[in-house]
């Protein structure tokens, strides 16, 4: 960690916040919101308390914009009960902490999934009671370690259905059941307890691919209807919504139809868990993030990343928090999202909308030093 | 000394099955009424009694040439047609010898005389191995851990465990590591169980799982 006085990253924000504007060159009002976004979002990201006099964040609040807001993120818990794993437990605890520690505290907190490891009601109920410690409001999102001991009977009786929609401050928020499995596990004469291990396995080929499914399909269709085509939409889903390696389920089958749904709409971000690492990519209007776990971080798959993605440093075993984390969405004037990674023991990495947006051209997020082997 | 293929054939029948159950065939060896050692030959018939020599003595390297010689005489003496021959002792004239077929386009040694067959139930027994190797790293009870957790939960298919890049020096350790010093790193620590001895079945399974995921990848010690 560099350790940079009060007044030096001031002067440094300063210099990148007037750096951008210069290469703007002229000043659009389109252009001065966005800067005004992006300057807030590195406050934010940063931890900063007290607005910087140069932050135009007030002067942003137009009739028309999205007045900017925070979202905090915890995801992948993956909690076994206490007496089993207590390791799981404390960096789920210490997630929680981190989120009660931002100050102003964020609109509300989106649990990204797998809040259990093997679906059982005394890890949902720890889940859900650990998650109780929170400040601000929790939206829910189901993950396939919740779902397949009971099919999402005991995860439904506590946080309801795991499809839903809402509006706040003129974004639109979709929460997609997006780990919806092919039945592989009649033919099998599986019990629920085989099916929901068989699922558990990352690398385990006998499970299907996740998918939105038809029905999800469907009813996302229906949702959208209504939404004007300028209305930012943020979905948020399980599975990252395109294809990045089916071997590990890091897919979704489905994923170029429900491109299609949301390729009307100007401003899609799609935040999603399952993945553990940082990972990153755009695809025609739609930016997607993954998010981090707290339990542990999976290695990047073989083949298939996204060429946007910015590998975060490989993951030191013998801390057993490294790579793991949490972190922020901080939505935009433009509704569009720059996103901190909270990586626990390490610089927190912010990662622009812009960088995205430009296809990797501007703000590109810092190199990794130790990539995958 | 070469065998004949019919007879390298038979041999390798017995050592593959020879795995796959105990109610096999076993040479029995006639005792000796002095209590010497009595020595069998893997056709499991001839044996020889070794006089002056008891079980456990220690034998020089000419006493066990001895041995061997007598066997193979035995051998022969038993199968006269078996077209066994001493290759340095007397050079095959080619296609004088009967039932010799001579090696045409390919170098001929015992060690090479193996059919696909052959081939197949090496691969099948190195299989099994690896597969074993595969369910324990699945398997948090296998592996003797105490929390659940298994290697596969945060290295799917040995993702992540670079063997190639062994020995290296382990920044962490303050030492040169293996990959099974990382191994047991690994079960001691974030699977909460006690480290393998060297020689633990275990172990070894767990190094064939995760050296054959690696398959094709170049070595590269020291790497980091």
């Amino acid at each position: 960690m560099v350790h940079k006085s009060i007044e030096t990253k001031h002067y440094e924000e300063r210099a990148s916040f007037f750096d951008d504007l210069t290469r703007m060159g002229r000043l659009s009002r389109r252009g001065f919101l966005h800067i005004a976004g992006v300057s807030a979002g590195i406050a934010a990201a940063k931890g900063l308390i007290v607005p910087q006099s140069f932050q135009l964040i007030e002067i942003s609040r137009a009739a028309e914009s999205i007045p900017p807001f925070t979202i905090a993120y915890v995801s992948d818990t993956h909690l076994y009960t206490r007496n089993v794993n207590d390791r799981f437990v404390r960096s789920a605890v210490k997630a929680v902490e981190d989120v009660n520690a931002l100050d102003p505290q964020p609109d509300f907190v989106l649990f990204g999934g797998d809040l259990a490891q093997l679906g059982h009601r005394e890890e949902l109920d720890l889940g859900a009671q650990i998650l109780k410690d929170l400040r601000a409001p929790v939206k829910m999102m189901v993950g396939e370690h919740d779902w397949y001991l009971d099919l999402g009977e005991h995860w439904r009786s506590l946080f309801g259905p795991p499809q839903y929609s809402f509006d706040h401050k003129g974004v639109h928020f979709v929460t997609l059941m997006s780990v919806q499995e092919k039945d592989f596990w009649t033919a099998r004469g599986m019990a629920p307890e085989e099916r929901m291990q068989t699922v558990a396995g990352l690398d385990n080929g006998i499970q299907s691919r996740f998918e939105v499914g038809p029905e999800g399909r469907q009813w996302l269709q229906n949702d959208l209807e209504k939404i004007d085509k300028a209305t930012p939409i943020v979905i948020f889903s399980h599975s990252p919504l395109y294809k990045y390696y089916r071997n590990w389920n890091f897919w979704t089958e489905d994923a170029d139809e429900v491109q299609a749904i949301l390729s009307k709409f100007d401003t899609v971000s799609v935040i999603h868990g399952h993945t553990h690492q940082l990972l990153l990519n755009h695809i025609g209007n739609i930016s997607f993030y993954g998010l981090l776990s707290t339990a542990w971080p999976w290695p990047y798959a073989p083949e298939g990343l996204p060429k946007l993605t910015v590998q975060m440093n490989r993951a030191d075993p013998f801390n057993a928090f490294d790579g793991c984390g949490d972190g922020q969405l901080n939505v935009l004037a433009s509704g569009m999202i720059n996103k901190v990674y909270n990586l626990w023991n390490r610089n927190p990495v912010t990662v622009r909308a812009s960088y995205l947006s430009s296809s990797g051209t501007k703000e590109q997020p810092p190199a990794t030093t130790l990539s995958s082997y | 000394m070469r065998f004949s293929s019919g007879l390298a054939l038979a041999l390798s029948l017995a050592a593959g099955t020879a795995a796959a159950g105990n109610d096999l065939p076993q040479h029995q060896l006639p005792g000796s009424p002095d209590g010497n050692l009595v020595v069998g030959l893997c056709d499991g018939e001839t044996s020889i009694e070794v006089k002056g020599v008891k079980p456990g003595d220690p034998l020089t390297r000419e006493q066990g040439q001895q041995i061997a010689d007598t066997l193979m005489k035995e051998w022969r003496s038993k199968h006269p047609d078996s077209g066994w021959v001493v290759v340095a002792a007397d050079p095959p004239a080619q296609g004088q010898l009967p039932g010799v077929k001579a090696p045409v386009e390919n170098q001929f040694q015992t060690y090479g005389a193996f059919s696909e067959r052959d081939q197949q139930i090496w691969k099948d027994s190195t299989d099994r191995l690896v597969a074993e190797g595969k369910r324990i790293f699945h398997d948090a009870k296998a592996l003797g851990g105490t929390n659940a957790v298994s290697c596969d939960m945060c290295h799917p298919d040995a993702s992540n465990t670079h063997p190639e890049t062994y020995p290296k020096f382990q920044v962490q350790l303050g030492r040169v590591a293996l990959l099974r010093d990382m191994i047991n790193w690994c079960i001691e620590n974030p699977v909460r169980g006690k480290p393998f001895a060297d020689d633990d079945p275990r172990l070894k399974a767990l190094e064939a799982y995760i050296l054959a995921q690696r398959k094709g990848v170049a070595l590269d010690y020291g790497k980091h």
